[in-house]
């Protein structure tokens, strides 16, 4: 019984973070695509837009739900639900911290941790793909039906170079469950080079991170990967007849599928929680020492401000950051928060690159993506993956 | 509770297979068969092949049949128009085939040698580790043969697909 209602409650947490995230995400990818390009992005509501994310979410939910005569209603209204479940089912296996002990109840930070975890997150985001193919099928639309065909021959040309680039730290790290992945990679090369997956001896797995990344945008459907909507071809391919809720969904189970992507990258390559360096060098007080700076930066711009409201808005913040940054300092709650501060920055800082990638670089036409995955992407995933079954054979005891 | 669950998985199974073949819509019956694999993937987890519930999901739903949809939606290949069929055909067909069924579950059950009582999520072998051994050492052969065989088919996929060159 206390095991049901733990799960239940790690569950709410888990959803209300993960909604809050998703809805926030295009907040910080809109903010950070306006600074790349000169612009100030949203700021009508709320300070500097921080309420847009709700304003959105009551409009896609109050606008009417349409379904157009000429769709396939069951397929049409199925898509959606297929599409954002696969989505949100994956992050159920992601863990985001240690094992952690609260008045004398020990768990652990993350709903479950199966023994096939890397498997089932794979399974998983391979289901992903009837949510956009039956889209585009039943829209009955050529437009949607080009996205949806375009999206599977994409995801599934793409998944062979994921999987090939996920199994080469696995053969470093023999497991396939993430909490060990990550207390594998807990130590220090020389007291202070962390062996993430991505320094790890005998063969540091720099060239499968970026192949993994790379897969990742495509499988996501990111720019500059993003074929399936692309809207100067496709209107906005296999979504173009959605609407309302519906049209949100994809739109979750995209930013869902992205913050999955970033963990998994982070769990595998980048070290899970572990700092980046051992807490002799005060990998302790580096949150408490950025989250102050970032306090006294508010401060200061309050004190000189560039515009009337400044006055008011960023002291709060400021205070808020100094709070946090106190939070850190609790001996109590650092065992939490410190895991938790080094996942969500190591998560944060991929989420990042998917979203500067998306306001740097223009799409690829679809046959230079095709000739991409097969006649780059697949050989150098290959060739590195026998690279690294070679290491460690020969370095096996 | 197992039982209870297993009943369930095992119901979505059945249903998801006779609706495969009552459809008339292709891409229902191929979703149909999609249900199918998944229900036998949480059969296997359950009974403790964790290993091949990953596999069976991946590699049947999350690949063969993705491909199967897209060769569906990419010849957009419509209802399936059915031919007049005689009429004893029609009355007889259905009961006919539970005769069938009932026969090949009566003459399994006399051959083949009864089976332990089944128990859930204990099965030792169904882990990455266990198969991996297995494939790599007992059945190494077979399994190296194998991937030669699959070589071979993918060639000659190419050699027959490829269009003639002049």
């Amino acid at each position: 019984m206390n095991f049901l209602i733990l799960s239940l409650i790690k569950m709410a947490v888990v959803m209300f973070v993960l909604m809050t995230t998703l809805a926030y995400l295009q907040w910080i990818e809109r903010k950070v695509i306006a600074h790349v390009q000169l612009r100030v992005g949203p700021r009508r509501v709320g300070p500097h837009g921080l309420l847009q994310p709700l304003a959105d979410v009551i409009k896609l939910i109050t606008k009417e739900g349409m379904v157009p005569s000429h769709v396939n209603t069951v397929f049409y209204l199925l898509a959606p639900f297929i599409a954002v479940t696969f989505a949100l089912i994956s992050i159920s296996v992601i863990p985001f911290g240690p094992t952690i002990d609260i008045a004398g109840l020990k768990t652990d930070m993350g709903l479950t941790d199966l023994s096939i975890g890397v498997l089932f997150i794979l399974g998983v985001s391979g289901m992903g793909v009837y949510g956009v193919a039956l889209a585009g099928w039943a829209s009955n639309n050529k437009y949607s039906l080009m996205g949806g065909l375009r999206s599977s021959a994409q995801m599934i040309s793409y998944e062979l170079p994921m999987a090939l680039a996920i199994a080469s730290p696995l053969l470093i790290l023999n497991t396939l469950s993430f909490r060990e992945i990550v207390a594998k990679q807990s130590f220090y090369y020389f007291g202070f080079v962390p062996n993430w997956s991505i320094f790890h001896s005998p063969f540091p797995q720099i060239i499968a991170f970026i192949v993994f990344v790379i897969a990742a945008f495509a499988e996501t459907n990111r720019v500059p990967f993003d074929l399936p909507e692309a809207e100067n071809e496709l209107v906005a391919g296999f979504h173009t007849e959605y609407s309302s809720m519906k049209f949100a969904s994809f739109f979750m189970a995209e930013y869902a599928n992205m913050i999955t992507v970033s963990c998994v990258a982070a769990l595998l390559f980048l070290g899970g929680w572990q700092p980046p360096f051992p807490p002799e060098y005060g990998s302790k007080f580096l949150p408490t020492v950025i989250f102050a700076i970032s306090g006294l930066v508010c401060f200061y711009h309050a004190a000189n401000p560039a515009r009337s409201f400044d006055r008011i808005t960023l002291p709060a913040f400021g205070v808020v950051f100094l709070v946090l940054a106190g939070l850190f300092l609790v001996p109590f709650a650092q065992p939490i928060l410190l895991p938790l501060f080094w996942f969500g920055a190591k998560v944060g800082a991929v989420l990042f690159v998917f979203i500067w990638i998306r306001a740097t670089l223009p799409r690829f036409r679809y046959d230079q993506l095709m000739k991409f995955a097969w006649l780059f992407l697949f050989p150098v995933a290959m060739v590195n993956l026998f690279a690294t079954s070679l290491a460690v054979a020969l370095t096996a005891k | 509770m197992d039982q209870i669950l297993f009943l369930i998985f095992a119901g979505i199974a059945v249903l998801c297979g006779i609706n495969l073949v009552v459809q008339h819509q292709p891409i229902s019956s191929a979703l149909s068969l999609v249900g199918v694999m998944g229900a036998l993937a949480l059969i296997y987890l359950q009974l403790g092949g964790e290993f091949i519930a990953a596999a069976q999901l991946i590699v049947y739903a999350g690949a063969i049949m993705v491909l199967f949809i897209f060769v569906i939606m990419l010849l957009n290949a419509g209802k399936e128009r059915t031919a007049p069929r005689r009429l004893w055909v029609h009355w007889a067909g259905v009961p006919l085939l539970f005769v069938f069924i009932a026969l090949m579950a009566y003459v399994v059950q006399k051959i083949l040698p009864p089976s332990g009582e089944v128990e859930f999520g204990t099965y030792p072998l169904g882990t990455a580790e266990a198969i991996g051994t297995k494939l790599f050492t007992t059945y190494l052969l077979p399994f190296e043969v194998t991937s030669v065989l699959i070589l071979i088919a993918i060639v000659g996929a190419i050699v027959l697909a490829r269009k003639e060159v002049e």
